[in-house]
């Protein structure tokens, strides 16, 4: 990316001024290496989001941006619904609350080491994973809508999971206000044998040792130690919030233009979040929401059982789960006035601070986990919330690595089993059916993600709690 | 003589996926298969169920996006990929017959999903040498 057109603020901000029909600046934290290698079309889609009726403050970018359809993968953007506001299908992406799940096992490095290629094994075998592959729970119309309207909490009702792991989820696992009924039919079909199971693509279920603490007292709370095991669950609302994106991509694009929203890029298509095809779409959005919660509550059962099946009586209870593709409604303060804004993360975390009401009791006084994908050959990395955070960018942080090769140049780069046989190597265990999906998700394939942790962390966007390599990890 | 064929261009994050043909019909027929290839070989699928498909939409391109997201669903709700594509593109109007089989993950060895058909890079349009393109780019 060309810095020409930014001013640097510090280290790790730099603005971009209001141009053209941008009503409010351009933010973008990262260090100046990762803000070189960015793709120049990070800028124009932070200015085309600018630009939307209603965003407060600035169009954001976090240092893991990248272009995105519409608005840029990593990017945050708040509206007022009272200054009229608008909701984006492609302010949230495809995939609906994709999100990240850690699991506490209580296991030691030493005491996994014997038993880790049976427990490879066995959540290969209780976990449902790649194309085409079908869940165990079917759900009947009625029960779907519960479903869409309950969440986690649908979830642990039926079974999946204990009371306790609701605190541990955001929303308490159950996101307020989703309307089931603005759901499609197509989209509740694609779902009908979707729950419980993985995806494919980046997805996975990793087996974790924790490498390295960076803050000890955050971490004792988190309850991570060193050479502690962790499971991690990265997906999302599978099929069904993927045709709810769809369904309102399409119903935003006719919106924007009967309300006149002058839109630089089909993809930015929104409704004002008054108006019927806003009002639906979130209600739509939620549920998609509820989906992904439940889901990832489905498959934390199973991982359950599958751990049982190797050490029996462990509970696993959850650390944390976030999702890094949502709009939500939240409290703000902005130039000192409290505002109730939608929040639009795409490909970024909300990273509550300390003190903050809505961060589970036993987490408050040291905040929110933030809990951040690599790959199945580098790492992951746990952050919390930061004080300064909410005065930066609504509370939001980076969310992942981000490709940095095309899945057609991975896979001529790579072959599946070579890359299998290589980080077996190196004592991680890959579960897959697909030799050509480990080969489009090789780790060269991705860009380092500890550059993008230390700059979150520099930008006080969030702090380094620990560090988390892969033991085991099932592909979908 | 125009060359049916269709092709993957590289995009950063996700994949782009072109059609071309002699008509607008033999380009929506490739950028079908182009399709199925980012989940599968089209080469290991064996057209074995048909099945019947309609779609309408404003004009061409909206035609495109809203056949593949369809291809996209019947794929995921029948748990099947398609190797042989029978399309007729009319005025806002397509009629296929498509061919296929149940996903068989040791035979396909299918690598990802797709989401979603997006608008981006979105084309269909004729060369001046007569040649139809059908393009977009895939969220996976």
């Amino acid at each position: 990316m060309d810095l020409n057109p930014l001013s640097r603020v510090s280290e790790t901000e730099w603005h971009l001024e209001p141009r053209g029909s941008m009503r409010v600046p351009g933010v973008l934290f990262a260090d100046e290496p990762l803000l070189r290698g960015m793709d120049e079309k990070v800028l124009d889609q932070i200015a085309n989001v600018a630009t939307l009726p209603g965003i407060v403050k600035a169009s954001f970018a976090m240092p893991d941006a990248h272009w995105g359809y519409g608005f840029p993968i990593g990017g945050v953007g708040a509206f007022d619904a009272e200054q009229g506001g608008v909701v984006s299908a492609g302010g949230v992406g495809f995939d609906i609350s994709c999100g990240v799940r850690t699991m506490l096992t209580g296991l030691t490095r030493e005491e996994l080491d014997p038993i880790k290629p049976k427990l490879a094994d066995a959540l290969f075998h209780k976990v449902p994973a790649g194309v085409g592959s079908t869940g165990h729970v079917r759900l009947n119309p009625a029960q779907l809508d519960e479903m869409l309207a309950g969440g986690a909490r649908w979830a642990v009702q039926q079974g999946y999971g204990v009371p306790d792991d609701l605190d541990r989820i955001e929303n308490r696992g159950c996101m307020a206000g989703a309307d089931p009924a603005q759901v499609s039919g197509h989209a509740k079909q694609r779902q009908e044998e979707e729950m419980g199971t993985l995806g494919s693509g980046n997805h996975y279920l990793e087996v974790q040792e924790v490498r390295e603490i960076f803050d000890p007292k955050t971490a004792a709370a988190y309850g991570l130690r060193e050479g502690g095991i962790v499971i991690s669950i990265h997906c999302g609302s599978r099929g069904l919030g993927h045709q709810v994106a769809t369904d309102y991509s399409k119903k935003m694009v006719s919106a924007a233009a009967s309300y006149g929203i002058p839109l630089p890029d089909r993809e930015l298509a929104c409704a004002p979040i008054r108006s019927p095809v806003g009002e639906a779409y979130l209600g739509a959005m939620r549920a998609a929401i509820n989906c992904a919660l439940a889901n990832r509550q489905i498959l934390t059962h199973l991982v359950r059982q599958a751990l049982n099946t190797v050490r029996k009586g462990l509970d696993a209870p959850l650390l944390y789960d976030v999702s890094h593709n949502t709009c939500r409604l939240e409290n703000h303060v902005v130039d000192g006035r409290k505002s109730k804004l939608f929040v639009h993360r795409k490909g970024a975390t909300c990273a509550l601070g300390p003190g903050h009401p809505d961060v589970a009791p036993a987490l408050r006084d040291v905040g929110q986990p933030v809990l951040i994908g690599g790959t199945m050959g580098t790492a992951s990395y746990i952050l919390a919330g930061t004080p300064e955070s909410a005065g930066l960018a609504f509370a939001s942080a980076c969310h992942g690595a981000g490709r940095q090769m095309s899945r057609t140049q991975a896979t001529k780069q790579w072959q599946g089993r070579q890359v299998i046989d290589e980080l077996a190597g190196r004592g991680i265990l890959i579960r897959t059916r697909s030799y050509r999906g480990v080969a489009e998700e090789a780790p060269g394939a991705y860009k380092d993600v500890s550059t993008v942790v230390e700059a979150t962390h520099a930008a006080g966007l969030a702090r380094k709690v620990a560090k988390l390599v892969p033991l085991v990890c099932v592909k979908g | 003589m125009i060359e049916k064929r269709w092709e993957h261009y590289p995009h950063p994050a996700d994949v782009g996926v072109r059609g071309i043909g002699a008509t607008k019909s033999d380009a929506f027929e490739q950028v079908s298969l182009a399709l199925t290839a980012v989940v599968a070989n089209p080469e290991t699928i064996e057209a074995l169920e048909p099945l019947e498909v309609t779609c309408e939409a404003e004009n061409d391109e909206m035609l495109l996006v809203e056949w593949l997201n369809r291809l996209v669903y019947e794929m995921s709700t029948r748990r099947m990929l398609f190797s042989r594509f029978d399309i007729y593109v009319g005025d806002k109007l397509l009629k296929a017959r498509i061919w296929g089989e149940a996903i068989d993950p040791e035979k396909h060895q299918p690598a990802v999903e797709v989401k979603a058909v997006t608008y981006h890079d979105l084309a269909v349009k004729q060369s001046p040498g007569g040649e139809w393109l059908a393009q977009c780019v895939l969220d996976v």
